[in-house]
């Protein structure tokens, strides 16, 4: 089954109507999941991935006499592997070792503008363009090698160490062949792709190329940039978005030993000193002030639930109509999740340098382009005067305080011309300050027919929007704190099939009367932007949830369940290879204790599919949740490094367990109260599953599918059936922790 | 006298010795002895009311039986945890209704017997590590809801490590005399000038919750010393402090303060709940906040009386601090004022100050010391108030720097003499046996 | 002030002022890049390193605190040519995603096997406890350390 759907299929479908846009202008947005900017302009529609945006191969690679590769991507290293994984796909297809080849990523300067690194897009859009650029890169040699010889090219072929050779034996490298050629030319879609068959580097799982330095203390991060001249600065603010400190003690700390300037302009407020301790101390003499709350007060009554009370915008993302069905009995109920944090280990860190009247910005943001036009507009400079180049750091998990650090770095190296500042948020400013993942409501009302189907299928979700990340001056935090402040940034969903709040809204099962409807939130009663996998997360669980809860009441199998209204070939494969792997069919049955959860999830209906199972046990005299093992099956299609996937879903599933069972940002009127590490907790090594095996799906020569969110929805999902196995036990508003089971539980032992 | 006589007259007095010390040994161990009582059916769980058990869980919870009685780690309430005493080391008994190895065979008499009596199924004297002296206290109707509560348990097959203790402590009929001592019957007595909130919490606080058994001071034979109750005791390397007039707090403990100390693990007025104290309020957050609220009426009235602080008047004497311990101010500003010092992360929380600190003004230095050495964990929930610990980082004597300089930074109390010495025999005392 | 700390194995002689969190030292003075800042509260291990062979958080060791003590950081395991037989399991594992907490626990985990060699998986999950990892990471970390005691993973 094709699992690209074009627009014409979508239609010829019928009784299928969607809402969403396919324009041109949405196309280019779909780069990064469809939030940040617009992004470059779609230039040739026929190409593959972001060739369509970039399609000139020099944008791309790099040949050099000596027949050294470069490669430039759009795209960033975020810690999920990337950077090997395109590595890969690069080597592959222009069939050369990994080791010659030099990766360049996102570079406002250097590389193509490929958007955000975010929305699981990498391979589907960088790995896509970068093995069809390779893939014509080795054709034009391999014509050139031809044309050189006299022979026909079908009968060359490419020896994996940067040579062509004739049938006769005759060899001639890159570096020779390059020299006279130029790549100065656009892509043609049907460039030859190597057999999968003969796959030397793709598919295998290539140690990562970044990890040994960062075993060993070498530079790995945007934190261990060192530059002659460097300055540290540390930015005075209130405990919380939304907080202004009253009387900041300004004059004391300008006079604070190795405070070179401080920095003052409406109620932001920066110290800048010679050493990182200088400018800490600095800082925190300044800082001891009362605060005041500057927006509205935070909805302590109602937490998330307050969002249905808020006005909003309907928007239909499902609404079919498959005639009367008899209905044996009919489900409701409410599924919600918190504001989360993003809780990057290391908080946000930027560098930046104006020099020449050029800004050169050394950020771990995840649109480095939106940065460098948004950043360029915040401190009036033309953007091309704005050079903003992705280095990493902790993980981001989407948007964090990276965008608005980056932008706050700017802002004190304009007024620090010719030094280097180094700009480091503190642990209670990224927990208090970036934007945090949206905290949503679903509610669903399902019958199921006296045929043990799902006869209807009603389901609406409250949410603000998940694509806040800074395109324009206004997007950022400082923007409203400076004198002459920017307008804030609207808040906008992001449409179908991508979705923000909706997205995995609409079920890929094969469901009757369906009527699907996103209730949009502007306002936004606390911070939010994107936090990895969206919607996703709360939509899947609602969904799986009620998957369940519908089986349950049918007294059929959870998987069997599943597979009864799956018609998706792939999606029915990676359910009865977890179900397999785990010994689904032969499970341990529930004894009040121990217990076991299923469930599956098709990232976006167009990315990875991922289906999971796992078996708990609850102590009930605590609440205490045990987590014995956990078996997932991903369907990425062509694997371009599987352990790298592997390591993507386990991390998050071990993620998504910790956002089901413990967190929660917890906020009074006037500000946010989790700020450490203490307040906030998250999953420790006690509390890890005994086990996680993940299977990742052979699927040779398919279109790469994102991966990195895949696994968010359905481990949270599953933990609440397993839960409900185990205990009886429904719980429906995370998190799912200890304290809520057991008084669901009550005493019985 | 001639040495013949002297030799003779001590053999008769050795002779006589030795036969009373038999007559004595032979009714003590008869005064000592106690009978079986016969193992029953395990009862099932429908012979016990659904209410009765509910009433049971919230008492387990004010007594805390799950703290003691289950190892890190380990099944709730099946035994093993280490408790060190200056006698040795005893290990908590399985109490859940398993057959074999808990209490499944006892009857309802039995368990009342060993809570009132301190004396075991099978007879034996039961070390005072549980605190039936408290226990005594309980009324027949709680421990009825108590028994029906753990005999309702998940039984788990576990046999804790023996006791090690010093001998001839082991000699269980030795309790008997300890008991003819300290273990005082009865109900504890209604005061009628007092609100039934007050009496309630005595109640609770004088029985199930075995306040007094670590913030009492105890004898050499381990008994506590009822003319000094809640002038303060020892618990596991900490200090429990005084509960009485003379507990060292900048603030009054009013009944608002201990009622949100209790139930949240921190007072903004004082500071958290660390070591020990930690697991009682994780209880205490659980349990209905009338119970909460009459414990935290009981004590307030005993802690009353203690010179208040005007609110508002906090010591913080920088300067002088600085100059009388130059090496503590140095560390401090490196290990604590991340957290502790001026526009810090906790004060926009509106955490306590250090000038708040009982633990600092207190004469005896133990608690500082150990929440510098251990930390501590968030008490309630998991969620609150996180302190490092700096057992790896800090020396002894860096401890004993660093805590110098806190309390004069903080307070107007004399400084505390051999602070090192302290430091070194805590920093032994804290670590698990 | 000059205080004298011995940094894997070399004494340096530092001016530094000597309340410098330990961390920042470690960093900037000396151009170490294992340590991280996290925190700055004790309490993601970020930070960790060795002090007389102990686990200990770097970011609320005052640097008077060390003088005259021990100091190990990632560095003075072993060096990207030359890893040590941890730093190697973590490479076999591919145990790190963003990695940024990975020098923290690779400290903590040594410390681990220098007092106990062979430990178990339980003993493993205990001391690693106080270090933090958002990417989820642990399974890996967790088969490194045991493949570097010479156990199955």
């Amino acid at each position: 089954m094709s699992t690209v759907v074009s627009r014409r299929e979508l239609l010829a479908a019928g009784g299928l109507v969607v809402a969403f846009s396919l324009a041109r202008r949405a196309m280019a947005q779909l780069a990064g999941g469809g939030e940040g900017g617009g992004g470059p302009k779609l230039r040739r529609p026929d190409l593959a991935g972001s060739l369509k945006t970039t399609p000139e191969l020099d944008s791309w690679i790099h040949l050099a006499p000596d027949g050294r590769v470069t490669v430039f991507s759009g795209k960033a290293e975020l810690g999920q592997g990337i950077r090997t994984a395109l590595l890969q796909v690069a080597a592959e297809e222009l069939d050369v070792s990994p080791a010659s080849i030099t990766f360049v990523t996102a570079d406002t300067a250097r590389t193509p503008d490929e958007g955000l690194t975010a929305g699981s897009h990498s391979m589907q859009d960088s790995g896509t363009a970068i093995a069809n650029a390779a893939a014509n890169v080795r054709m034009l040699l391999t014509r050139a090698a031809a044309r050189q010889w006299r022979l026909a090219p079908e009968g060359l072929r490419t020896t994996g160490d940067g040579h062509v050779v004739a049938p006769d034996g005759r060899r001639l490298d890159y570096g020779a062949l390059a020299k006279g050629l130029s790549l100065q030319v656009e892509a043609v879609a049907d460039a030859p792709r190597r057999d999968p068959a003969s796959y030397r580097t793709l598919g295998r799982d290539l140690p990562r190329v970044d990890i040994p330095a960062k075993l060993t203390g070498g530079k790995a991060y945007v934190q261990d940039l060192r530059m002659a001249g460097m300055l540290h600065a540390r930015i005075v603010r209130g405990p919380s978005h939304g907080t202004r400190l009253i009387a900041p003690q300004l004059a004391a700390a300008a006079k604070a030993p190795g405070v070179v300037k401080l920095l003052q302009n409406g109620s932001f407020v920066a110290v800048i000193a010679r050493t990182e301790w200088q400018a800490i101390q600095a800082m925190r003499m300044a800082q001891a002030s009362d605060y005041v709350r500057t927006a509205p007060p935070l909805p302590v009554e109602d937490g998330v639930r307050h969002l249905q009370s808020l006005p909003s915008r309907e928007i239909v993302v499902l609404d079919t109509h498959d005639g009367d069905r008899p209905k044996a009995s009919t489900l409701r109920a409410q599924y919600s999740r918190p504001w989360y944090s993003h809780a990057s280990i290391g908080p946000s860190c930027a560098v930046a340098l104006l020099k020449d009247g050029g800004l050169t910005i050394w950020s771990h943001s995840q649109g480095v382009f939106d940065m460098h036009r948004a950043t360029a507009e915040l401190v009036g400079l033309p953007p091309e005067k704005v050079r903003v180049i992705h280095t990493p750091s902790a993980g981001c998990y989407g948007q964090n305080g990276a965008d608005d650090v980056t932008a706050e770095a700017a802002m004190i190296a304009m007024a620090v011309p010719g030094r280097p500042i180094r700009l480091q948020w503190m642990r209670e400013q990224e927990f208090g300050w970036e934007p945090l993942g949206c905290g949503m409501v679903t509610q669903v009302e399902a019958s199921l027919g006296p045929d043990k189907r799902i006869a209807s299928w009603t389901y609406e979700v409250w949410s603000n929007s998940h694509n806040n990340r800074p395109v324009r001056a206004g997007g950022y935090a400082v923007a409203q704190e400076i004198e002459q402040p920017f307008t804030k940034q609207e808040p906008k969903p992001i449409p179908m099939p991508e979705g923000d709040g909706d997205r995995n809204a609409n079920p890929l099962y094969d469901l009757p009367n369906m009527d699907v409807r996103y209730h949009f939130v502007p306002q936004m009663p606390l911070r939010v932007s994107a936090l990895r996998s969206l919607g996703a997360h709360l939509n899947i669980f609602s969904l799986e949830s009620m998957m369940d809860e519908l089986a349950l009441t049918a007294s059929i199998d959870p998987l069997a369940f599943r597979l009864e209204h799956m018609r998706d070939e792939r999606a029915r494969a990676v359910m009865k290879a977890a179900a397999q792997a785990f010994g689904w069919e032969g499970r341990r049955r529930s004894d009040g204790r121990r217990g076991c959860g299923f469930a599956f999830a098709r990232y976006k209906n167009e990315g990875a599919y991922c289906a999971l199972a796992m078996e708990i046990e609850v102590e009930r005299e605590t609440g205490g949740i045990t987590i014995h093992r956990v078996n997932a099956a991903i369907d990425a299609g062509q694997a371009a490094n599987p352990d790298g996937i592997r390591n993507q879903v386990e991390g998050g599933i071990i993620q998504s367990l910790s956002w089901a069972i413990h967190e929660e940002m917890t906020f009074d009127e006037s500000k946010r109260t989790g700020f450490d590490w203490g307040s906030y907790p998250i999953l420790r090594f006690d509390q890890v599953p005994g086990s996680i095996e993940v299977e990742v799906m052979h699927r040779p020569g398919l279109p790469f599918l994102g991966a990195g969110e895949t696994a968010q929805g359905p481990t949270s999902a599953a933990l609440a059936n397993a839960i409900a196995d185990a205990t009886g036990v429904r719980l429906r508003d995370m998190p799912l922790t200890p304290a809520k089971l057991k008084a669901a539980i009550g005493v019985g032992a | 006298m001639n040495r013949f006589l002297l030799f003779a007259m001590r053999r008769r007095t050795i002779a006589t010795a030795l036969a009373l010390l038999v007559l004595v040994g032979t009714i003590a161990l008869v005064a000592t002895w106690r009978p079986s009582i016969a193992p029953i059916a395990i009862p099932k769980v429908s012979a016990f009311t659904q209410a009765s058990v509910e009433r049971g869980a919230v008492l387990a919870k004010l007594g805390d039986c799950a703290v003691c009685h289950t190892s890190e780690g380990g099944a709730p309430l099946a035994g093993g945890r280490p408790l060190a005493t200056p006698f040795g080391t005893l290990f908590a008994t399985n109490i859940t209704p398993d057959r074999q190895t808990g209490i499944g065979v006892w009857s309802r008499a039995a368990f009342i017997r060993a809570m009132r009596d301190g004396v075991r199924r099978d007879g034996a004297h039961l070390y005072p590590a549980l605190p039936y002296e408290h226990f005594t206290h309980v009324t027949d109707e709680d421990l009825g809801d108590l028994y029906a509560f753990l005999m309702t348990r998940r039984p788990v097959r576990a046999t804790p490590p023996p006791n090690r203790l010093i001998f001839p402590l082991g000699f269980r009929p030795l309790l008997a005399g300890w008991k003819l001592l300290f273990l005082q019957k009865g109900q504890v007595k209604s005061d009628p000038t007092k609100t039934a909130e007050w009496n309630r919490g005595a109640y609770l606080a004088e029985g199930l919750g075995h306040y007094a058994a670590c913030h009492s001071p105890r004898n050499l034979a381990g008994g506590e010393e009822r003319a000094r109750a809640y002038a303060g005791g020892v618990a596991e390397g900490w200090r429990a402090p005084a509960l009485d007039a003379s507990n060292p707090a900048a603030r009054r403990w009013t009944q608002e303060a201990l009622y949100t100390f209790l139930r949240t693990g921190i007072s903004p007025d004082h500071s958290a709940a660390a070591g020990p104290m930690a697991p009682v309020v994780e209880s205490l957050s659980t349990v209905p906040e009338e119970d909460v609220q009459a414990i935290a009426t009981y004590f307030a009235s005993k802690l009353g009386g203690g010179s208040p602080v005007a609110p508002g008047r906090v010591v913080e004497r920088t300067a002088l601090a600085a100059a009388a311990e130059p090496a503590g101010a140095v560390l401090f500003a490196g290990a604590c004022a991340g957290c502790h010092g001026v526009g810090a992360p906790m004060t926009a929380q509106q955490r306590p100050s250090l000038a708040l600190s009982s633990d600092l003004r207190d004469a005896d230095p133990t608690n500082a010391i150990q929440s510098v050495l251990q930390g501590i964990e968030p008490p309630v929930a998991g969620r609150g108030p996180k302190m490092p610990p700096f057992a790896a980082s800090l020396t002894d004597t860096q401890v004993a720097a660093t805590l110098a300089y806190a309390r004069a930074r903080y307070t107007d109390r004399a400084a505390w003499p051999k602070l090192a010495k302290t430091v070194r025999k805590a920093r032994r005392e804290g670590t698990q046996p | 002030m000059t205080i004298t700390v011995s940094v894997n194995g070399q004494v340096q002689r530092l001016e530094a002022d000597p309340a410098t969190p330990l961390l920042y030292v470690l960093r900037e003075d000396l151009g170490l890049n294992g340590a991280k800042y996290g925190c700055g509260l004790g309490q993601c291990g970020a930070c960790t390193v060795q002090i007389d062979g102990k686990a200990a958080f770097s970011c609320v060791t005052p640097l008077a605190a060390v003088e005259g003590r021990e100091v190990r950081t990632v560095e003075g395991l072993g060096t990207i040519d030359r890893m040590n037989p941890l730093q190697q399991a973590f490479v076999e594992e591919q145990a790190a995603q963003c990695g940024y907490c990975i020098a923290g626990m690779i400290m903590r985990a040594q410390a681990l096997l220098d007092i106990n060699p062979t430990p178990s998986d339980a003993e493993i999950r205990s001391h690693m406890q106080p270090n933090l990892c958002r990417c989820g990471t642990h399974m890996r970390i967790l088969r490194a350390i045991r493949r570097a005691s010479g156990q199955a993973a």
